[in-house]
């Protein structure tokens, strides 16, 4: 159980991390999901204690991490920065750690046998792969046997066998009934992994919350619209159409937004958001409007990852973001 | 290779298992260094440069001894021209000693290590121990190996001095010494600087460098200065009849740990208040 309350984060004037609480769970994946730069590896030094809060607190098991007297049995973590000297094998390299903590050598062969590094133990760090990286890294998170797992961006570089292979791992983790923390700018890989998503974007808490309920509540379903009075099209609905099926809580129960939306796509195409197409249907028979199109498109994970970071991604590319982020 | 592959969680709750103990640590501190090669490859040229001198020097004064005028036959000093191969092993020491730690913050590996020992000051304590355990013993060795190596090539035209003759015991084993302290404070100046070329070219500046500079003040401040100077201050300790114008041996020798002592606790203030 990881609890952050109130965590920031300065470094001079800019913030990395602001105000961040929230609780990850022992038992479940949680993601831990952002645009680059939003934060993600910043909250996970501060969890481990690699790296100062400037205010506020967070506890491993109940106890900020240092506090800990075995600390690789509360915790085992990769950082993105692979934390591996390039000249030591990989067996030296987890004996290394596992010495400072008493950890037995069987178990440094278990780890090793775990994450498929068998053949190439003996060879120096320095020869690896990105792969053989990931892997070492990860068998140095689960050196001590811990309680929480904590991976930053663990499929970084891995062949897809891998990827399947990290999915299960993380899965049979959460299984064990421990706390899992995986972080990614990936939502697509997160959909598959995790149970729960925390999203933050800027360093600031963006979502907190089931992949069902964000994927149902984030991005309301949208409905693409083809007609040759669009325009026309557009006043009705926004005049005339109530909203539909109200987008579910994105935290705890807090209200959607669930305005009608009509934006222009293209010459005589519209893109509903807010209103079912039945609705739209209903509306441009009463009113004598001829449809070419009326296309329901329900929104992917992707899509509600974007609804909710688009606003607070640093480094973002000129094209628009098709729906309009909504803060909490 | 497979998920439900993960062995059970043993060993928790067994009494002191997983726990942090100082003996770990230091253990965990020898595992490193003896795990990378650039140890052995250092360490190796430590001990040529000490032994290599000595018969190179020693070698050139015996062949040439009876051309050398009545001055330079009374100013000659035969342990510590057995000695000289200090000089270049501190800097193998050195640059040796910023590495252990340097080399953890260049590769990250620093993180895992204070995952490992989070309240991260016994990691600090650790490495200056072992590493200048090491090198004490080696350098100790290695002393001794060309001080006698150095007074047999000398003794040919009988202008050696043996272990029992005043001041030499210290003198050998006084070079032991320095290289210790060296390794002492090149492993806090690693910690403080926590990058490899700034923290070896300050070793260096302060060891070689800042003597050479201190020669170019006024003679009256030069005398003044240069014995408190780190190297010059710690040598006293390896030079078997002070001069005039040198802090005796003991005097400093603690001078020169007190140096260490201090780029030590600032590498621990570092350590505790600076982000990983």
């Amino acid at each position: 159980m990881i609890v952050a309350h109130a965590l920031s984060k300065r470094y001079g004037g800019r913030a990395a991390v602001s105000e961040l609480s929230f609780t990850v769970r022992p038992g479940l994946v949680t993601g831990f999901l952002g645009p680059n730069g939003a934060g993600k590896s910043t909250t996970m030094r501060m969890i481990l204690g690699l790296t100062a809060p400037t205010t506020g607190r967070v506890t491993v098991n109940g106890k900020p991490y240092a506090a800990h007297r075995a600390p690789l049995h509360e915790v085992g973590a990769m950082l993105e920065a692979r934390s591996i000297h390039p000249g030591r094998s990989a067996v030296n390299h987890l004996r290394c750690l596992a010495a400072s903590t008493g950890i037995p050598r069987r178990r440094v062969d278990e780890v090793i046998d775990l994450v498929g590094l068998r053949p190439v133990a003996g060879k120096r760090a320095g020869t690896f792969s990105l792969g053989m990286s990931q892997r070492l890294g990860i068998a140095s998170a689960l050196l001590g046997d811990p309680a929480t797992v904590i991976l930053d961006e663990p499929v970084n570089g891995l062949d897809p066998e891998g990827i399947r292979w990290i999915r299960g791992l993380l899965k049979s983790l959460a299984g064990d009934g421990r706390t899992v923390l995986v972080s990614s700018h990936l939502m697509s890989e997160m959909a598959l992994t995790a149970d729960h998503l925390i999203v933050i974007g800027r360093g600031r808490l963006i979502a907190d919350a089931s992949v069902t309920d964000l994927t149902r509540g984030a991005a309301r379903a949208r409905v693409f619209v083809r007609t040759d009075q669009a325009e026309r099209l557009a006043a009705l609905l926004t005049a005339t159409a109530a909203p539909a099926a109200p987008a579910g809580p994105v935290r705890g129960g807090g209200p959607a937004g669930a305005g009608v939306a009509v934006a222009s796509v293209g010459a005589g195409c519209l893109e509903v958001t807010g209103v079912s197409s039945e609705r739209i249907g209903r509306i441009a028979a009463d009113n004598r409007v001829a449809l070419a199109e009326l296309t329901p498109r329900q929104a992917s994970l992707e899509e509600a990852f974007m609804a909710l970071t688009g606003d607070t991604v640093d480094y973002q590319s000129p094209a628009p973001v098709l729906v309009d982020g909504r803060a909490v | 290779m497979t998920a439900d592959a993960l062995p059970g969680r043993a060993g928790r709750g067994a009494a002191g298992a997983g726990q942090v103990t100082a003996a770990r640590v230091v253990y965990s501190e020898w595992v490193r260094l003896r795990t990378l090669r650039s140890t052995f490859v250092t360490l190796a040229a430590a001990l040529v440069a000490m032994i290599g001198s000595s018969l190179l020097f020693t070698g050139l004064t015996a062949s040439r001894w009876s051309e050398a005028g009545p001055a330079e036959q009374a100013g000659f000093d035969p342990s510590a021209l057995s000695l000289i191969g200090f000089f270049l092993a501190q800097l193998a020491v050195g640059v040796l000693g910023v590495l252990v730690v340097t080399g953890e913050y260049s590769t990250g590996m620093i993180h895992a290590t204070l995952c490992a020992v989070p309240r991260r000051l016994p990691v600090l304590w650790a490495r200056a121990a072992v590493y200048s355990a090491v090198i004490w013993v080696l350098m100790t060795a290695a002393a001794l190996a060309a001080f006698l190596a150095g007074q047999a090539v000398l003794s040919t035209q009988d202008i050696g001095v043996s272990l029992s003759d005043p001041g030499v015991t210290r003198a050998v084993f006084g070079t032991g010494l320095y290289l210790t302290v060296v390794a002492v404070l090149s492993v806090g100046i690693g910690m403080l600087l926590r990058n490899t070329a700034g923290a070896t070219a300050s070793v260096i500046a302060l060891l070689v460098v800042v003597p050479g500079l201190a020669d170019a003040l006024p003679v009256s401040w030069a005398y003044r200065v240069s014995p408190y100077l780190p190297s010059n201050a710690g040598h006293a300790l390896a030079i078997r009849a002070p001069g005039p114008h040198t802090l005796a041996p003991w005097t400093g020798f603690m001078v020169f740990c007190l140096y260490a002592a201090a780029a030590l606790a600032a590498a621990a203030l570092t350590l505790r208040r600076r982000d990983a």
